[in-house]
This record gives structure tokens, sequence and C-alpha cells, in this order.
């Protein structure tokens, strides 16, 4: 078993690799996208917002699988242009995520008593500085658990991703079986990759939540 | 200072405010009293654009807050607010909490910040609290910290929405006496929706008497309190002195 592992670690290093690549990348955006749409959705604006619904819906309305056939072999035939299977991997869960991480930033700044921003805007504070200074910081305390949860399930909705052609963890556990027929011991293996992998997520999300409680 | 001409507001069908005329005079205090729901919070809110008017106009320091043209932000610099449920933000220091807005409209730097920070925690009391976080601290003293944060600002006027009403009766006068002292010794023009008469009696050059969103009567405290005109002054004041 340890020879086994010993001798497909080269590839499962590949594979953690690319894995945490998209991971990283999509996350990135998909916070971004998820705290930009989350304040239109907050906003006043009923042409954003009716954009906003609209997103959200179709990526809640649909598979992650779905959504990764349909960008990668789908949109790249209809439109004729072509992409890395890992770049359209990153736009898939960055897409997927930006949507579930939205509505983690709307809940969680409509969590903060309105009075918070009352306050801020009579001292002659602009909504964006209010925002950002007075109820942004507090929220973002209220939403590390959920952003955990949700950074949890993107990472491992990358492997999800191997249908692509994306060459992360699971489909190097599928390559590692097809040269050696050790299905058993090498989704153990890739099992104890991914828990491995969340558990250090987890923990440093904990550290961060215990700092910000002090 | 402060003059308000037909202000009407309305929430859907509900009117609120039915007409409101109202004039405040530089360094006056002036106390709304009246029932819930006669208006004089919303009143208040409006004075700062907190709420928007439906029709009518306010004029403070010949600026027309009901303008679209005017820059609210600016405007709200000289305006302080000081709320029934205090509003500190509780992930900031009491220090941070009164510099915040100085030190990010880049009024002041950082050290001049905090300098005029201490004094007005002096001014209230609580100089030893700077540092302290807001939920260390007792009610009063947190809505004393809620005056010297909306001081921080150098505003001309004072707006007081129920300041009193959330603190425990121990707690009332430590803030009446601050609010007391910004009046007499600073000139503070300030409003004050209250239920303390004492303060409107002793303290205030205006009371002010709302009752179903329409300003029923005012005058000097005196005139108000013994000798009230309206049938439902009377009645109001019955009622709680």
């Amino acid at each position: 078993m340890l020879e086994l592992f010993l001798k497909s670690l080269p590839a499962f290093g590949k594979g953690i690799l690319i894995t945490l690549e998209i991971t990283i990348f999509a996350l990135i955006f998909a916070t971004v996208i998820g705290l930009v749409v989350g304040l239109i959705n907050i906003g006043k604006n009923k042409i954003f917002k009716a954009i906003a619904k609209i997103y959200i819906d179709l990526v809640r309305g649909t598979p992650l699988i779905v959504q990764a056939f349909f960008l990668y072999f789908g949109m790249t035939g209809a439109l004729k242009f072509q992409i890395r299977p890992e770049v359209a991997g990153i736009i898939v869960i960055s897409l997927n995520a930006g949507a579930y991480m939205a509505e983690i930033f709307r809940g969680g700044i409509q969590s903060i008593d309105v009075g918070q921003m009352e306050a801020a805007r009579s001292l002659g504070l602009p909504y964006s500085k209010a925002m950002i200074k007075v109820i942004l910081p507090q929220a973002f305390k209220n939403m590390i658990p959920s952003i955990l949860n949700q950074f949890i399930i993107s990472l491992k909705d990358t492997s999800i991703l191997t249908v692509i052609g994306v060459a992360e963890l699971t489909q190097s556990g599928q390559v590692i079986i097809g040269r050696t027929y050790k299905s058993f011991e090498i989704w153990t293996m890739v099992g104890i990759l991914y828990f491995i992998l969340i558990y250090l997520l987890s923990t440093v999300f904990r550290k961060i939540e215990v700092k910000l409680n002090v | 200072m402060i003059s308000v001409k037909g202000l009407i507001k309305k929430y859907g069908n509900n009117t609120v405010l039915k007409g409101i005329d109202f004039l405040v005079e530089e360094n006056q205090v002036v106390s709304l009293i009246g029932p819930s729901g006669s208006g004089k919070s919303t009143l208040l809110r409006c004075l700062n654009g907190l709420e928007e008017a439906t029709e009518g106009h306010i004029f403070v320091n010949s600026s027309d807050i009901t303008d679209v043209k005017l820059n609210i932000n600016h405007f709200r610099e000289n305006v302080g607010m000081v709320f029934q449920s205090f509003n500190l933000f509780p992930h900031l220091s009491v220090i941070d909490n009164i510099t915040l807005a100085p030190i990010s409209l880049k009024k002041m730097n950082k050290s001049d910040a905090e300098e005029l920070a201490l004094q007005l925690l002096e001014q209230v009391g609580l100089k030893e609290k700077a540092y302290v976080y807001p939920n260390s601290l007792s009610g009063g003293q947190k809505q004393r910290v809620a005056i010297a944060r909306a001081l921080a600002m150098k505003p001309q006027i004072m707006l007081f929405d129920e300041p009193t009403s959330a603190l425990d009766p121990e707690m009332v006068g430590e803030v009446l006496q601050v609010m007391k002292n910004l009046a007499v010794k600073h000139g503070m023009t300030m409003i004050v929706v209250t239920h303390e008469m004492g303060f409107a009696r002793e303290v205030c050059d205006k009371v002010v008497f709302m009752a179903d969103g329409r300003i029923v009567e005012e005058g000097k405290p005196q005139d108000i309190f013994d000798n009230p005109q309206n049938e439902r002054t009377k009645e109001f004041l019955s009622k709680i002195l």
C-alpha cells in the first residue's frame, strides 16, 4: 500500500496542485462576484437587481455538471473558440460559487441592524464608506461559517471538472487506477487527500474566526 | 436656522406627518413631545434626511434638504444625531467610534482626531473608557459616547431621538446632564424628542406638542406645561405629569 502510494505520489501531487489552483482562483473570483451581486441585491437599482436574480436563479436551478458541459463543450462549440479545461473549470466554479456567495453576503449584510447604517450615514459618511467601515466588518464576522461551508463545497465541486478533462485530484486517481487497477486503494487515498485539504481549510478559517472574536 | 414648511410624510397610504410648519432659531433648545405615533421621531429624522419628505421643504442654514441636488453627506456633517438605541459600532473601540467619521471624511488627521475624541470623552465624563469596546459599557455610558461621537464632527445642530428611553431609570440623569451642559455651556442648537418633561421644562427654550402628525401647540415650557390651551395638550399632560 505504501509502495503504491509513493509511486502514485507524483501524479497525486500534480492533481492536488491543479485542484488547489482552480479552487483558489475560483474562490477569489467567487468572493468578488458574491460581494458585488450581494450588494446589488440589497441596493435599489431595479435593472441590476433583475439581472442578479436571473443569474442566481440560473446557477441554483441547474446542476454544476451541466454548467460545466454547457460552457466547455456547448459555448465553445457554438461560438467557435477554445479554452483550456482548467480555465473553463475556474470560470464554472467561480460563477457557481459566486451565486451562492451573493446570497451569503446579502444575508450577512441584512443581519446587521439598520441603526448601524443610519448612525454611520448621520455622521456624514457616504453609503460606500458606511458599508466598508461599519457594515461589512460586522457582517463578515457573522458570515464566516457560511463562507467556509461554501469554500468546502466548491473545493469538492472541482472533482466534477474531471468530466471536462481537468487533470485535478479525482482525475489523477482515475489515471492511476487505469495503470494499476487498484481501485480500492486509490479511491481510499483520494478520499484521504480531499479530507486533508478540507481539514486544512477549516483550520485556517477557525483561526480567522478566533482572531476576529477577540 | 431650521425652517420646515408644509412638511408631509407618507408611507404608502399612511400619512405620518400632515403638514408641519416649524422654526428653530440658532442656540435654541427645542423639545418635541407628544404621544407615541404622533410623528415626532419621523419629523426629527426628516431633519437630517434619514426620512425623505413626501412634500414640503426643510431649510437648514438656508439650504433646502429636500432639494435632490444637495450633497446630503456634506449636509449631515453639520447635523449630529443621537439615537434611542445608541447605535455605537460594536466592532470599534470607544475612541475609534468617535474618530471614524472625522478621519475617514478627512476632516482631521489621526492624532488631532484622537485628541479631540479624548476632549469630548472628558466632556461627557468618560475619558477613562476611551480604549474599551462598547459592549463593556452601561446604557448611560453608551449614550454619552454616542453624543461624543456626534459632536466629533463639530455639528451646528444636534438632534436627539428619545435619547433616554432605552435606559434604566438610574442612568437617565447622567445623559440628561450631558445634554444640559451641551445646551447651557456650549450653546448648542438642539432638537430633542423626549418624554422627560423635567428636562423639557428646565432646559428647553421651546416645547412643541405633536399629535396625529400635526403640531398642536408650541410655546415656552412654562406656558405649555402650566397653561396649555389645546384640549389634546391638556389631556396628554394630565396623563404624564
